[in-house]
């Protein structure tokens, strides 16, 4: 956990946007381009894929990045590596402290097994990121949902092997800052889930801030 | 110690030695159990699995974690794919702990830890790498480097402490061998390579070996099925997948 403030101006950034919870976002960030996101009102998991611009076969590798860092969890100096061993983004500012990167996304099918049978009908990440990619990332599609990043996300490991969703570590205001050092895109859920605390039971708006740097 | 289950041996399908630096795939039929055994001690298994009847349905790592709690794959722990469905499932293990969220070994890395190790120079002895091999076995069946996601690491183990620091932990114990059931019609792709954060220098993959056995579908008291509420739901959704 290594907490580190920002000294960026939001009044200079070149880009600013609300992301609703339960809404799909993405955007291509050019190499150098420094993004923020803002947890607005607390303890809101924003499920989070980075593709190599120009090739989304390379993409985020959530195993890579634990591997060669050595570390579960995400924080100020994590470097996001891809599949192909690339360096897609650098966290360079946290007043989270720890974000996940195990923990995935959830489906309807998965809800079902977690919760009830009957949750199937309850709106969830997966499907944000299809809608995404059926109707803005034509080039991609369900092969490219891999592993995501849960910014603002709390889910401890234990020695042992245990794994568990706790309450968030995050509040209002608290925000994740990355450089992208290629051309990647950026594929956002705000997450809808309501059947564990990653939300903290109520699903809130994230700010995506973007800086030419 | 768990039972050993496999004394009947007209049970048996097939049995296939896995040298070091081999891969391997077979569509497992519902209800088969394939047991792979570190035969030397120090074998580290690959595994990636998928639904063979429609391969974009796959083993989902956080899925399986999340569900059932665990950082790590152990006896009774069922891998779930991405439709909520059970793909396989741990029927007998005597290792403890398998992991499934550090990945594997490329090409680059081989080459920077082990060094060039070519077929011109060594033949079949050659320094085979992990994502080399899941991708020529993934080819066979139309599959890429798109449906490449977190694999399993059979017979690893890399622990995190408190603060989330991992550590690799030597566990490598002759005759040690895990069983997988598979609990749909399920393409499983190995590969007998280095797990990257194994310290030791040199390359030297040991030899794995592979028992096939016929088997039924997971019962209402399966000991896998019944291990967690999140696996009774699971394996009720992939019975009615084939109902």
């Amino acid at each position: 956990m290594t907490l580190k403030e920002s000294k960026r101006d939001i009044a200079k950034a070149s880009y600013d946007h609300v992301i609703e919870s339960g809404r799909a976002f993405s955007r291509t960030l050019t190499k150098g381009q420094v993004l923020r996101i803002v947890d607005l009102e607390g303890n809101q998991a924003v499920d989070t894929l980075f593709y190599n611009a120009k090739d989304a076969s390379d993409r985020y590798s959530a195993v890579d990045t634990i591997r060669e860092q050595k570390s579960l969890y995400l924080t100020t100096g994590s470097v996001l590596l891809s599949t192909e061993g690339n360096r897609l983004l650098t966290i360079i500012a946290d007043t989270c402290g720890r974000h996940d990167t195990v923990g995935g996304a959830c489906a309807a099918e998965s809800n079902q097994v977690r919760y009830a049978l009957d949750k199937k009908y309850m709106h969830n990440c997966r499907d944000s990121f299809l809608l995404e990619i059926q109707t803005r990332l034509s080039h991609m599609s369900i092969r490219d949902i891999t592993h995501n990043i849960n910014f603002f996300m709390n889910v401890p490991v234990t020695p042992d092997g245990k794994l568990t969703f706790e309450d968030g570590i995050s509040a209002p205001g608290r925000y994740v800052e990355l450089i992208a050092e290629m051309d990647v895109t950026v594929l956002i859920s705000n997450c809808p889930q309501l059947n564990n605390p990653c939300n903290g039971y109520n699903p809130t708006p994230v700010r995506f801030v973007v800086w030419d740097n | 110690m768990p039972k050993d289950t496999t004394k009947d041996a007209s049970a048996v399908l097939l049995t296939e030695t896995l040298r070091g630096g081999q891969m391997w795939s077979r569509v497992l039929r519902r209800g088969q159990v394939l047991r792979v055994t570190d035969t030397e001690g120090g074998a580290q298994v690959a595994a990636l699995f998928f639904n063979a009847e429609r391969p974009l349905e796959r083993y989902n790592m956080p899925d399986t974690l999340k569900a059932q709690h665990i950082a790590r794959l152990a006896r009774h722990d069922s891998l779930f794919s991405d439709m909520g469905h059970v793909l396989a499932s741990i029927v007998d293990d005597t290792v403890g702990w398998h992991d499934t969220i550090t990945g594997h070994l490329t090409a680059d890395a081989s080459r920077a830890k082990y060094g060039e190790g070519s077929y011109q120079k060594l033949r079949n002895d050659f320094f085979r790498n992990t994502r080399d091999n899941l991708l020529i076995e993934l080819g066979k069946y139309g599959l890429g480097k798109r449906d490449l996601h977190a694999n399993v690491n059979l017979f690893v183990k890399v622990a995190a402490d408190a603060g989330g620091a991992l550590a690799f932990v030597p566990q490598a114990r002759a005759g040690a061998y895990v069983e997988l059931r598979a609990d749909m019609n399920t393409l499983i792709v190995l590969s007998n390579t280095p797990h990257p954060l194994d310290p030791s220098p040199s390359y030297a993959p040991k030899a794995a070996e592979l028992e096939l056995r016929s088997g039924a579908p997971a019962g209402p008291g399966d000991a896998c099925r019944v291990a967690t509420d999140e696996s009774r739901r699971a394996f009720a959704l992939t019975d009615a997948y084939f109902a």
